[in-house]
């Protein structure tokens, strides 16, 4: 199971991680990755109810190509200080190849697929990448 | 419709959410948008560059020539940039 959620609020990568493990000898390894607000404030806008659905169904796809892992994914919203944590996706696995694989692959879905908008102070919006687009399509199936 | 805006397009068209009644004329999301750039020079302004313009029916991402058939809920947004 992989659980995602949306908070304004920070969140604890290692309380999250330490999660993921409580009661379980079966897990092997563990990738997490931890975005952070990079040189400016943010404001981070999103389409709540259609959010939920994306990330569910992006932690839906994770499980189908990588069966078997865990994982929790955290986006947070509204205002965000520089060095803030702004995303985590912890995932848990009996081997390593299969949770790394499976947080790049969470992360570059959730990059092109999630309905999140940057706005930084002073500078306005945030243009979409090219190379987020081409990091996501590495992971389309032939 | 309810219509949901967000980012620069809602800056530009001046509301997060309003209600309209389509035209029958309206056939695919490219139809509705263009009706949509008539209704004010917000939403002209908004609408004016299709390359960046995002849309969802019903919170699903749908390609411009999709069919807005029994749709309930339209967004319409710029690329995305979280994570």
């Amino acid at each position: 199971m992989i659980t995602t959620r949306t908070q304004p609020h920070p969140f604890d990568a290692a309380a999250e991680t330490a999660a993921l493990t409580t009661g379980r000898t079966d897990i092997g390894a563990i990738v997490t990755f931890t975005g952070l607000v990079r040189d400016v404030a943010l404001t981070l806008e999103h389409y709540p109810t259609m959010t939920n659905r994306q990330l569910a169904a992006i932690a839906a796809e994770a499980l189908t190509r990588w069966p078997g892992i865990a994982g929790t994914v955290i986006h947070r919203f509204g205002t965000l200080a520089p060095g803030d944590p702004i995303v985590l996706v912890a995932i848990a696995s009996a081997h390593r190849a299969a949770a790394f694989e499976a947080a790049e692959f969470l992360m570059d879905w959730l990059k092109t697929r999630a309905p999140f908008w940057k706005h930084e102070a002073g500078a306005g919006w945030v243009a979409a990448k090219s190379s987020d687009d081409e990091a996501a399509a590495r992971w389309d199936k032939p | 419709m309810d219509f949901l805006y967000f980012a620069w397009v809602r800056e530009r068209i001046g509301t997060g959410a309003e209600t309209l009644a389509l035209p029958a004329t309206a056939v695919t999301i490219a139809d509705l948008l263009d009706w949509l750039a008539q209704q004010s020079p917000g939403h002209a302004a908004a609408l004016a560059d299709r390359a960046t313009i995002r849309v969802a029916l019903d919170e699903d991402f749908v390609a411009l020539d999709a069919p807005i058939a029994g749709a309930r809920e339209i967004a319409i947004f710029p690329p995305v940039t979280g994570g």
